[in-house]
């Protein structure tokens, strides 16, 4: 396959960025998106040029590492994915593509396609987390749980705090990643304890990083690779008024 | 000569582990403020003993190469994890599970650490419970659990094929309770480049800061090592692209016994290799094998579709080698034949690096819908990789390194032969002799880093509490971080033509070819050579754009590709000095006339810890020997 | 307190909460606009009258003006702070599938509020004395307006994007509120896009009504 890559190429967080175009002949459909990347890296090491830098590690979807905003799109135009899981057999001969780095506020471009995402970290350490030593816990099973609750709880916890959410949201909102936290622990019972300072340090965080405000258009669930749902920020709602 | 003492606490196995933390000495609530304690790595251990010994009150840094410590390599585990809570009324007990671990490693682990591993493993299981890691649950509430590879008994929790991420996730909130107290400062983005010793005590890294390139210094009274093992040795395998052994490889160089090396875990069921410029093998639940048959074509060079191959063309392999077992043949089994057909030439698919693992008998028998509810999820994934739709077509799959039971040699108190200096996790080599048993990684991770070193770091710093805050001005530190800059610049200024990822493919070639999932004497030797060559090669035509003061990542990858060129010519070493089949270890000599491992357990029931004598010097092996009080030892048989 | 008031879910709330509370006008107010379908003017002036004059539909028309003042002053506050999350956008721009009219949410909500001012020229000025014209007899003052085809063009435009606004208004409220079920949001959905046409519509219908049959 014959492609155009239109890649934003930025030398670090204070240079002036700009796309770079990039032809690249012999892509095998096989390939996934980011070993194409790879082989254009090689390309460019071995002229001893600056190789594209992107933010990759598991390349099985689930360490939420990888994320470029390709084609109008956070991890490409296929839906439920990880950009490590977009195959190129996507793409057809002769293809444009447009590859973009997050574009947040709160999200700074480090180099190339690489941002900061340390303001999710922020949010977390805020508030995210079960209050509960090492050595403290009480046996298993005396904290029984309906199974459908476990299993809700779980279906939110899956988020792998990759950004798309916040990539995809027209105002840069980061309120499906916050909620699906607060709605893992406020659907377990070990969770309600704290669930008021929870969801207001959580909130409040979020306020001060710079995130935008949610406007429910969906983009976030709709471009999550985990298919995080809306009713999670629905709930993250009804925390908040509850905590007041 | 260095003699191996292990530590191990007196009297019965089951009284070890009590007796030893009512008897070990403490530091009290003041000092351990004053104290400061490096952890590298965020995974399972990693961020469970800085959370842990945060909540102690010692004052701790963690560091991690990932942007957030929530990216830790242990996410990706996809079983469960262990514990001997005998919710199911089967028959389970702490004494079974240490047992499963003994034998399944083969009789190569320390009794008294695998006791204590499975000893724990309830007290994990609690932890995470209450820190809201949502583990699969029954319908009346109580914890669900299920059984796992070569074990009797349902004692696996897990959430659904996501454990390590849930209970990865589940340490990154403990260890972000730490943060915000103010007890652990979190270093993400940086990547210890080396350790520094003072007065032959663990007293700081030199760490590089992956985003500005800035090499930092930072001092502690003790260093823990958290950072997993060193499978990306054979290039693609199950981990993560950027895992790598360069830290533990740096304490070994100082002085870290290394044990054990070439028992490497190889799974047997993952998506193959599609192309040449793959990076990674995904696992792929290796149940599949329950209802999928192995096969390749009978002719070589076979060109038709896989659905249009008659059956009198097809070759089940497993079942005609293994009429007994057929395709549920054990994890080293199934890798083997798999191995041997595709050398043999009759393997499938572009590279001829894959066998079919076919459903198509299944549907017919079972209808779609049956497998649908039993793999669904796993036929998406693996729809979504390769495009090639697992109802339709069968699945190919190959085998893929997985998990490293070798790693830093660690006495009963997981500290290395380096006094402050501790291995916990996979980095260390202790709990699972020759092989791995599945679910037991999470367990070994999450025990030693919550609940086992947190107690034993006490008995070396209750000495420490009159040393000062260590100064990173000391020459030791002076000494170090020169040391680090001219290896830095010598990898750039080598401007070679070939990319460190290229020579990191070959070396994998080289060590999946001869020191994979079988090994022979004379191709060990030959990999000595090749990799030596290789390794030649490397420092003479790498090539390395930039500088090593900004973000460079083709400059961390040589980096670690460097280090795996020595740790490579060490597990080959290892391997040939092992005259056995143990476990993971198999070496062709050494078989039952049926193809089974034939252990040596006279002269080989041994822990082989080496040290590195310098540059160019020939290792030295220290062996620990190993006493089994508890178990008697047995041949290993699934049959 | 001010934490509280201001972080970005309260802000919604307050929106959320205004923007429902102008949602219950409208239906009062195009049940007394159906009266101007008839031919005798009376009922539909008596009911104006009663409008202007009645002490409680005062109190509520303070109300609804704070409601509105409330409703625009945070929609841009809000917009500002969208914007400032994201200084750089896309060049392959924004191709996720959203609910879309969720979109254009200030831009339908912006022209609103132009048709406000002019609606409020047209008749409510008129009320306050502000704007020349015979308060007591509303009715004629409608059938001489919707006489004029520009201004039956403009009204029309403005009830097909007062639709799309309620729209994803409506739906969003509830969600807004944390009101989302697996049962009952399927149904406000459905409600909220029989709102959305029945109203525009039913406004729509009078004016076309007036200006071409009557």
């Amino acid at each position: 396959m014959k492609l155009t890559l239109k890649i934003w190429r930025q030398k670090n967080a204070k240079a002036k960025g700009t796309f770079v175009i990039y032809k690249m002949d012999n892509v095998s459909p096989e390939m996934a998106f980011l070993e194409m990347l790879d082989s254009l890296n090689k390309k460019l090491v071995e002229e001893d040029k600056d190789p594209v830098a992107f933010d990759h590690d598991c390349r099985e979807g689930i360490c939420g590492s990888c994320g470029m905003y390709i084609n109008g799109h956070p991890h490409g135009p296929v839906p439920a994915i990880t950009t490590c899981h977009l195959s190129m057999r996507y793409f057809k001969e002769g293809d444009t593509i447009w590859i973009e780095p997050w574009r947040a506020k709160p999200f700074p471009v480090i180099k190339d396609l690489i941002v900061d995402r340390a303001a999710f970290d922020k949010i977390q350490i805020a508030g995210g987390f079960i209050s509960v030593n090492t050595g403290a816990a009480p046996e298993a099973n005396s904290i029984l749980i309906r199974k459908k609750k476990s299993d809700d709880a779980f279906d939110s916890a899956i988020c792998i705090g990759c950004g798309a959410c916040v990539a995809a949201c027209k105002n840069a909102s980061a309120m499906l990643f916050v909620s699906a936290k607060i709605s893992q622990f406020a659907l377990l019972p070990q969770g309600r304890i704290e669930a008021k300072e929870r969801v207001k340090a959580m909130v409040e965080k979020m306020d001060e990083v710079g995130f935008g405000n949610c406007s429910n258009s969906g983009a976030c669930e709709a471009e999550c690779p985990k298919q995080i749902k809306l009713t999670n920020i629905a709930r993250l709602n009804r925390e908040y008024f509850k905590a007041y | 000569m260095v003699k191996l003492i292990s530590k191990i606490p007196d009297g019965p196995l089951a009284q070890k582990w009590t007796k030893y933390k009512a008897s070990v000495k403490l530091v009290n609530p003041a000092n351990k403020k004053k104290l400061e304690i490096i952890v590298i790595g965020t995974g399972l251990s990693g961020a469970g003993a800085a959370s842990a010994l945060g909540e102690l009150g010692y004052s701790v840094k963690n560091f991690c190469y990932q942007d957030s410590p929530r990216r830790a390599h242990s996410v990706a585990a996809q079983g469960g994890i262990n514990a001997a809570k005998n919710y199911q009324g089967d028959g389970d007990s702490i004494y079974r599970l240490f047992y499963d671990m003994i034998k399944g490693g083969d009789y190569r682990a320390r009794e008294g650490n695998v006791y204590r591993a499975a000893e724990v493993s309830n007290e994990v299981i609690d932890h995470y419970t209450a820190l809201g890691v949502p583990f699969a649950r029954d319908y009346g509430g109580t914890l669900n659990t299920r059984s796992f590879g070569g074990v009797q008994v349902s004692r696996t929790f897990y959430s659904s094929g996501q454990t390590g991420q849930q209970c990865l996730l589940g340490a990154y909130s403990s260890l972000n309770r730490q943060i915000k107290n103010g007890n652990v400062t979190m270093y993400p983005r940086r990547e210890m480049l080396d350790l520094v010793l003072i007065d032959g005590k663990a007293r700081g890294i030199i760490a590089r800061n992956l985003l500005t390139g800035e090499i930092e210094r930072h001092a502690a009274h003790a260093v823990v090592l958290a950072t997993g093992g060193y499978g990306t040795i054979y290039y693609m395998s199950t981990l993560a692209v950027n895992s790598n052994a360069s830290a533990a490889w740096k304490a070994h160089k100082k002085g870290a016994f290394f044990a054990n090396p070439s028992f490497v875990q190889i799974h047997p069921t993952c998506v193959p290799q599609l192309n040449e410029f793959q990076s990674k093998l995904t696992l792929m639940s290796e149940s599949l094998r329950n209802d999928g048959r192995v096969w390749v074509p009978k002719t070589k060079g076979e060109d038709r579709a896989a659905n249009e191959i008659p059956e009198e063309d097809r070759d089940y392999f497993l079942e005609r080698r293994y009429p007994a077992f057929g395709n549920l043949v054990p994890r080293d089994v199934a890798s083997r034949a798999t191995k041997e057909r595709c050398d043999a030439g009759f393997g499938v698919g572009e590279t001829g690096l894959a066998v079919n693992l076919d459903f198509r008998d299944s549907i017919k028998k079972q209808g779609k819908k049956a497998i649908e509810n039993k793999y669904g999820n796993l036929f998406e994934m693996y729809k979504t990789i390769t495009g090639i739709d697992p109802y339709e077509e069968p699945m190919r799959i190959y085998p893929a390194g997985h998990y490293t039971m070798g790693g830093l040699w660690v006495d009963y108190e997981l500290m290395t032969t380096i006094p402050g200096l501790y291995a916990i996790g996979e980095v260390n080599f202790s709990d699972h002799g020759a092989n791995r048993l599945g679910a037991s990684s999470l367990m070994q991770a999450s025990g030693d880093g919550y609940f086992i070193l947190p107690n034993t770091i006490n008995n070396y710093l209750a000495d420490e509490i009159r040393v000062p805050k260590i100064s990173t001005d000391k020459p030791e530190f002076e000494e170090t971080e020169k040391a680090v800059v001219e290896r830095l610049n010598k990898l750039i200024s080598i401007k070679g033509k070939q990319t460190a990822s290229s020579f990191h493919k070959r070396l994998g070639k080289i060590m999946w070819d001869y020191c994979g999932m079988i090994r022979n004497e004379e191709g060990l030797k030959k990999a000595l050579v090749l990799i030596r060559e290789l390794k030649e090669e490397f420092w003479r035509d790498l090539i390395v754009p930039g500088t090593y003061s900004e973000l460079n990542m083709e400059l961390e990858k040589a980096g670690r590709v460097a280090d795996y060129f020595e740790l490579a010519e060490l597990l080959v070493t290892d391997a040939l000095n092992r005259n056995e089949s143990c476990g993971a270890h198999f070496r062709e000599e050494f078989q039952t006339p049926d193809g089974e491992a034939l252990r040596n357990d006279e002269k080989y029931t041994y822990v082989a810890a080496w040290e590195y004598a310098g540059e160019g010097k020939p290792y030295i092996m220290h062996k620990e020997e190993l006493k089994f009080e508890e178990v008697e030892m047995k041949v290993r048989s699934y049959k | 307190m001010s934490k509280v008031l201001f972080s970005s879910i309260s802000k919604k709330f307050v929106m959320a909460l205004a923007g429902l509370f102008l949602l219950t006008f409208l239906p009062v107010h195009l049940i007394i606009n159906l009266m101007l379908l008839k031919s005798d003017p009376e009922p539909f002036n008596e009911a104006a009258h009663f409008m202007a004059t009645f002490p409680l539909v005062k109190i509520i028309e303070i109300a609804l003006i704070g409601a509105i003042l409330i409703h625009i002053g945070w929609g841009i506050f809000l917009q500002i702070q969208n914007w400032l999350a994201r200084p750089v956008g896309y060049v392959s721009g924004n191709k996720s599938e959203t609910s879309f009219f969720s979109r254009f949410m200030i831009w339908t909500g912006a022209s609103i509020f132009t048709f406000l001012v002019l609606h409020f020229f047209n008749f409510y000025f008129v009320k306050l004395g502000l704007v020349a014209g015979n308060p007591e007899d509303f009715y004629s003052l409608a059938h001489n307006l919707f006489k004029i085809p520009a201004y039956n063009y403009i009204y029309l435009v403005c009830f097909s994007l007062l639709g799309f606004h309620l729209y994803h208004a409506f739906s969003s409220a509830f969600q807004t509120f944390g009101l989302n079920h697996r049962l009952w949001t399927p149904v406000v959905k459905v409600v909220a896009l029989i709102y959305a046409i029945v109203l525009p519509a039913g406004f729509a219908f009078i004016s076309i009504t007036l200006w071409l049959f009557r």
